[in-house]
């Protein structure tokens, strides 16, 4: 056998357990699920081709058309919430001053907690009359209102808590874009006698495109599909389904009441929608690489 | 505001620059004093209501007034605590052993290997990144289902090894090394699996110890496909374990903070050994 032919037979040989596994766990669960949306499925294991039913069905369904709301509403909020929260904390912590590893650590310790833990304590601390939240506001003769019993705040904290949870990530991600920037460029500001803000806006802004990028098309990727626990734990998509995102949503069809086909056309939405931000994104941006536009 | 506006920048010029930073320094320490007590104080709390007496669990002081250990006594022996720790370890450790070997193998060939379609088969790995859990749930059960592993380890474990991200920072971090390393190696004869088992794998070390600890934490984590994919208690997950004792025992506070610390110790403790991995890790994935 010739050294090519050999090269490439190994290189088969070694991509064969990922590939596979990514076939069958990641590829074929897609194009099931945009099949299955086509399907009504029985709680027995029936299949009944439907064409478009559940599409249709999505459409006129209040609880749908709520969560999709919801959903966007959440995002609107928390996607540019933790993008400036993040930010502002890389900001701060960019330059070495006393304890900076630690406060950089503490800023990121909740990341590494599970997403039931979180929920459990935050479920904890806002508690109606006796939790951490109403104390401290009765401290100020404030009364509190019923945080994650009311329709018009739960979804705040939800946001709130995803943003706490989560900032520390997105921080560390800003801070090594930061780190991109030439330090030159600042000292050439500060000479030139350019404040801090012109230096954001004029350095620091520009060139920071392909991190702030990244950060906005992965960040919602992971908040439009993840926080499903957070969500479990916390409210249970209540009260009155005002924490029930399209996720938690998708999630309650399926394996609460059995709808495997119907959540498989709402999982394929998702992946549409993902996908149209995706490539919108990467169009409007060109991929993030226009730091030579300036200048 | 254009960029030579003269107004403030006269008057910045004025200052010392050095007073200047040294203020600012302060400034910034004050700060961020202040943001990281708010972002582990909600942390700070769980552990020290995990120490509280039910009487004591909703009083304000930061430090419970009569501690005790017994809320740990209660859920590691009148809950199957200890075997949902062993269940969560067992498949933590399954999973980042066999999903390091995979990736760095799949990451070899794509780096360091010669083959028609590489491009191809990287971008079609990349882009199942875009496919999270979450929304392939419902099939992917439905497969494990086909497959008869429904209710197993096999179950819990096989679909969560699958993952791009660990196959692209290896990529990232293979491509890096210098060419002449296995080249040596290959005109002396040396097979491929020599080179990837001698020389590459050695190499990879510190790379293996970030992604190990990443991929540790999300096993550890994990909540939404254990508990989907099991019925049985003896095969719950420490997470999914977690939920179902807060939902039945809703009122004793004391006993769920206990559970949630016990299960929160070892990421924590991994995260102040690992502290520098990790940050390095995360900003190598910011598409570096």
């Amino acid at each position: 056998m010739s050294r090519r032919s050999r090269e490439r037979l190994a290189a088969g040989l070694f991509l064969a357990p990922d590939v596979l596994g990514l076939a069958l766990f990641v590829g074929v669960p897609m194009v099931v699920c945009i099949v299955l949306g086509f399907f009504q499925v029985d709680g027995f294991g029936g299949y009944t081709f439907i064409g478009l039913d559940n599409y249709r069905r999505m459409f006129a369904d209040p609880l749908f058309l709520g969560s999709l709301q919801t959903t966007l509403l959440y995002l609107v909020v928390l996607i540019p919430g933790l993008f400036v929260v993040s930010l502002a904390l890389a900001l701060l912590i960019r330059q070495k001053f006393p304890l900076v590893g630690l406060f950089r650590g503490a800023f990121f310790a909740p990341n590494v907690i599970s997403l039931v833990v979180i929920g459990l304590i935050w479920k904890f601390m806002l508690t109606d009359q006796t939790g951490f939240a109403v104390r401290v506001l009765g401290f100020f003769r404030i009364s509190s209102p019923s945080w994650l019993g009311s329709p018009h705040l739960a979804l705040w904290m939800v946001v709130a808590v995803t943003i706490w949870f989560a900032m520390g990530y997105y921080m560390l991600i800003f801070l090594a874009g930061l780190q991109d920037i030439p330090r030159e460029y600042y000292e050439v500001a500060t000479i030139d006698g350019a404040s801090l803000w012109q230096q954001f806006r004029h350095i620091t802004w520009p060139l920071l495109k392909p991190t702030s990028f990244f950060i906005l098309l992965t960040s919602t990727v992971s908040m439009l599909t993840g926080g499903i626990d957070l969500i479990y734990v916390m409210t249970s998509g209540g009260p009155a389904n005002s924490t029930s995102l399209i996720i938690y949503y998708i999630y309650e069809q399926a394996f609460v009441y059995g709808e495997y086909g119907y959540a498989s056309a709402i999982g394929a939405f998702i992946v549409a929608i993902l996908l149209a931000w995706s490539v919108g994104l990467f169009a409007l941006t060109r991929g993030g690489r226009f730091n030579d536009a300036r200048d | 505001m254009p960029a030579t506006d003269p107004a403030p920048a006269a008057g910045a010029a004025r200052r010392p620059a050095r007073a200047r930073t040294a203020r600012s320094g302060w400034v910034r320490f004050a700060v961020a004093l202040v943001l990281a007590v708010a972002a582990v104080f909600p942390l700070l709390w769980m552990v020290s209501g995990a120490f509280r007496t039910p009487d004591d669990v909703f009083s304000p002081s930061l430090l419970p007034a009569h501690p005790t250990l017994h809320n740990f006594s209660y859920v590691l022996t009148q809950v199957p605590f200890p075997r949902y720790l062993l269940n969560s370890l067992i498949v933590a450790v399954v999973v980042t052993v066999v999903a390091l070997f995979f990736h760095s193998m799949a990451a070899y060939a794509l780096a360091r290997l010669r083959f028609p379609g590489r491009d191809t088969v990287f971008v079609l790995i990349f882009s199942t990144l875009l496919i999270t859990f979450p929304v392939i749930l419902v099939p992917l059960f439905l497969i494990v289902h086909t497959l008869g592993i429904l209710d197993s380890y096999a179950g819990i474990i096989i679909p969560s090894i699958f993952n791009a991200f660990g196959i692209f920072l290896l990529r990232q971090f293979y491509l890096s090394l210098p060419k002449e390393l296995e080249e040596a190696a290959i005109v002396d004869g040396c097979g491929y699996w020599r080179v990837y088992w001698k020389v590459i794998l050695p190499l990879s070390r510190p790379v293996f110890a970030a992604l190990a600890v990443l991929f540790f934490l999300a096993n550890w984590n994990a909540f939404l496909w254990p508990m989907v994919v099991t019925t049985s208690t003896d095969l719950s997950l420490v997470q999914v374990g977690i939920a179902a004792f807060q939902q039945q025992h809703a009122a004793d506070w004391n006993f769920s903070l206990a559970a949630s610390t016990i299960s929160a110790l070892p990421t924590l403790g991994l995260f102040v050994i690992f502290q520098r991995r990790i940050v390095e890790s995360i900003k190598t994935s910011g598409f570096k």
